[in-house]
């Protein structure tokens, strides 16, 4: 039975959603980029550990046959760079992502649900985390902790939860209003068979565009990192050959293309994160034809509208240091 | 009569409801020595409800009557006041013995379109008791249970059902698919809360017939909550009137119906649409509005309204006492002008 659900509902789901074309487009683009890293070696024309033996006129030269996008500092081909960078900026947004949308549905999920003391507790540690500069913070945790990728993932991942949580916890409080989760408890169910058939299935939607949403936030806080000089230095991330690029030169030997191809990549994941993200909650909207994935009039609440506007706003103003990285 | 004569012993409630109260605070600023302030939901209910019966449990909106439901489930903690199932008592269930009271007393809610889980299919929610309570845990035997369930819901053949998703059906149905959802596990007592509200009038009377049904088929006793005297007529063995959270007359149906004494009773029934002229009544329009159960009116909850007031009700609470000879079943009417011998009957 539980099968047969769930092909219905991906199929209705892929209906509604050929028909949004800002989700598509984003789907699009998030998808070719995706692409684009795990084939990097087929893909990429250069190898980057490709041993070099680098003569002066390798260094920052002017795209052509050999290098299509020039190359960096260190004569290397930045469009292999770019192709590799791929690989580690969505690799990091996707852990990243995957890491604080599981705290902050987790936190979300049990602070909606239970109320009173729970909720008290963790809505109170969760404005503590929401008060505290994400990247000064993230700044001195990944200082302390080494510059290893995955210590970048884990504090990206753990400092970026708190919208998340907030987001989940009032769809929970309006799910657990309604009607259905009455009738499970008169049937005899309990809280945790409640949480796991009644109120995830419902705010999981919201869990999937927070998401998107949630990577795009933490490409940037990673690039954001990695270019004031906090990245792994043994990977190349986009955010790193900005790093490298800006610091040694690259604007006043007039090589923008060392500084343009990786800032393009993170407007380029962000803009289809974005653009895929809103579609999907334009589809949640119970406005559209899309039924039984809607929650409901009563579940819009404007607090909730209002702050995803706000984290669509952060995540689309480009990499900007001055906002709060790490924040969801 | 054969309805008199299905009456169970009085002596063997299968549902015994003692002094209920409920009580909801009222969140407000609190000034200096501001009292704590209650919603009186419910306020004093004492009733009972025979193996077999039906008990139809009529007031206007906001009386209290689906807290009365919800309390009687569990699933709102009494104020104070106890009630037995059985013999057991509500108060003294652990959380086990909750579930199990929720296995033998099922409810069915009002609007039928919001107590469905939009993303489970039929199959999943009719089933969704089963797993709760571990019974039937082979599939085969599960889906043969929620398949008779859905059956003796109405929904046949069954199998067409099973995998549509509640957006695919009409109220009628889904309210026929809570009804199975809460058959499925058997129950001795069935709370329907104003069941047919949401529907279609042509679609009321099919599922009332069904509750019929079930009670003359499995012997299930019902407490059928309504706010229309009109839709329980032909099937409540007896009436209990409620007004702000009380009980204000309670009685054989066809009793309470031909010979109401409560004032409010009187009213209710003057409104009902009769097919008979000769057997019309004259309407009586109550007076002014339902007053908030918050600031309770003193004596006689019902004197503002009540078109034969008189200068003792703002200041005496009648009790609910019986009425005339006293018979098996009991017409009982919570009014001074009843109660009082001296006093003649309007
Ligand atoms: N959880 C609650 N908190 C506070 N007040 C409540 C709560 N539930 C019900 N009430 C109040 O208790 C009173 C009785 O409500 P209830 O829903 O039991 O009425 P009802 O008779 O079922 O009405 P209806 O016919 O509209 O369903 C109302 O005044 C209502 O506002
Ligand atoms: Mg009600």
């Amino acid at each position: 039975m539980a099968d047969q659900v769930g092909a219905t509902n991906l199929r209705s789901l892929w209906r509604v959603f050929r028909r949004n074309r800002m989700a598509l487009v984003g789907l699009f683009m998030l998808g070719a980029m995706i692409f684009t890293a795990v084939f990097a070696p087929q893909i990429a024309p250069h190898d980057p550990d490709e041993v070099i033996r680098i003569s002066i006129d390798d260094i920052y030269a002017k795209p052509g046959a050999n290098h299509l996008l020039g190359t960096d500092d260190a004569g290397r081909d930045v469009l292999s760079n770019f192709i590799y960078g791929a690989r580690v900026s969505l690799t990091v947004g996707f852990f990243a992502a995957a890491i604080s949308v599981f705290i902050g549905a987790t936190v979300g999920i049990f602070a909606g649900f239970y109320g009173g003391r729970v909720e008290n507790l963790l809505m109170r540690f969760t404005d503590i985390m929401l008060v505290i500069p994400d990247l000064p913070l993230a700044i001195v945790l990944v200082a302390l902790t080494k510059p290893r990728l995955s210590n970048i993932i884990i504090v990206i991942g753990i400092l970026g939860w708190t919208g998340t949580a907030r987001l989940i916890r009032s769809q929970t409080l309006a799910v657990k209003q309604r009607k259905f989760v009455l009738r499970a408890r008169a049937i005899g169910a309990g809280n945790w068979h409640i949480i796991r058939r009644h109120i995830f299935p419902l705010v999981l939607p919201l869990i999937v565009v927070n998401t998107v949403l949630a990577i795009s936030l933490a490409i940037l806080a990673e690039s954001t990192l990695s270019f004031i000089g906090l990245g792994d230095p043994t990977t190349l991330s986009w955010g790193q050959m900005l790093n490298y690029a800006f610091g040694r030169g690259a604007m006043s030997s007039g090589a923008l293309w060392a500084l343009i191809t990786p800032g393009l990549g993170i407007v380029w994941v962000v803009l289809a994160c974005t653009l895929l993200g809103q579609g999907l909650e334009q589809m949640l909207n119970p406005r559209t034809e899309w039924h039984h994935l809607s929650v409901g009039a009563e579940m819009v609440d404007r607090e909730q509208i209002a702050r995803h506007a706000a984290m669509r706003e952060e995540a689309s103003l480009g990499a900007a240091p001055t906002g709060s990285p790490a924040s969801g | 009569m054969s309805k008199a004569t299905m009456q169970p012993e009085p002596d063997s409630p299968i549902l015994e409801v003692t002094d209920l109260r409920k009580l909801f605070p009222v969140k407000k600023v609190r000034l200096f020595g501001a009292k704590d302030r209650f919603v009186h939901a419910v306020d004093g209910v004492s009733f009972q409800v025979g193996h077999g019966e039906v008990l139809a449990l009529v007031g206007e909106s906001g009386c209290g009557k689906s807290t009365l439901a919800l309390t009687l489930m569990g699933l709102e903690k009494p104020t104070s006041g106890d009630i037995l199932f059985e013999g057991d008592s509500l108060a003294s269930q652990n959380s086990r013995g909750l579930k199990t009271w929720r296995r033998h007393i099922q409810m069915v809610f009002q609007d039928p379109y919001e107590s469905l889980n939009p993303l489970m299919t039929i199959g999943d929610i009719v089933a969704e008791p089963l797993v709760v309570h571990g019974i039937a845990p082979n599939r085969e035997e599960r889906e043969a249970r929620v398949i008779r369930a859905l059956e003796d819901s109405g929904l046949k053949p069954a199998t067409e059902y099973l995998h549509r998703l509640p957006h695919e059906l009409s109220g009628g149905q889904r309210q026929r698919v809570v009804i199975a959802g809460a058959l499925v596990l058997e129950p001795t007592v069935l709370l329907a809360d104003e069941p047919v509200s949401m529907l279609d009038v042509s679609i009321r009377a099919e599922i009332l017939n069904l509750l019929a049904d079930l009670r003359q088929k499995r012997g299930i006793s019902i407490l059928f909550i309504t706010h229309d005297m009109g839709t329980i007529a032909h099937f409540a063995d007896r009436i209990a009137v409620m007004y702000l959270g009380r009980i204000v007359e309670i009685g054989q149906t066809l009793e309470v119906l031909s010979n109401p004494q409560h004032p409010y009773t009187k009213a209710l029934l003057s409104v009902v649409p009769v097919p008979n002229p000769r057997l019309r009544r004259e309407r009586i329009i109550l007076q002014g509005e339902t007053p908030n159960p918050i600031d309770l009116p003193s004596g006689c909850r019902f004197h503002p309204r009540c078109p034969v007031a008189f200068e003792q009700c703002p200041v005496v609470d009648p009790r609910l006492l019986s009425i005339g000879d006293q018979d098996e079943i009991p017409h009982a009417a919570a009014c001074l002008l009843v109660n009082a011998e001296s006093q003649p009957v309007p």
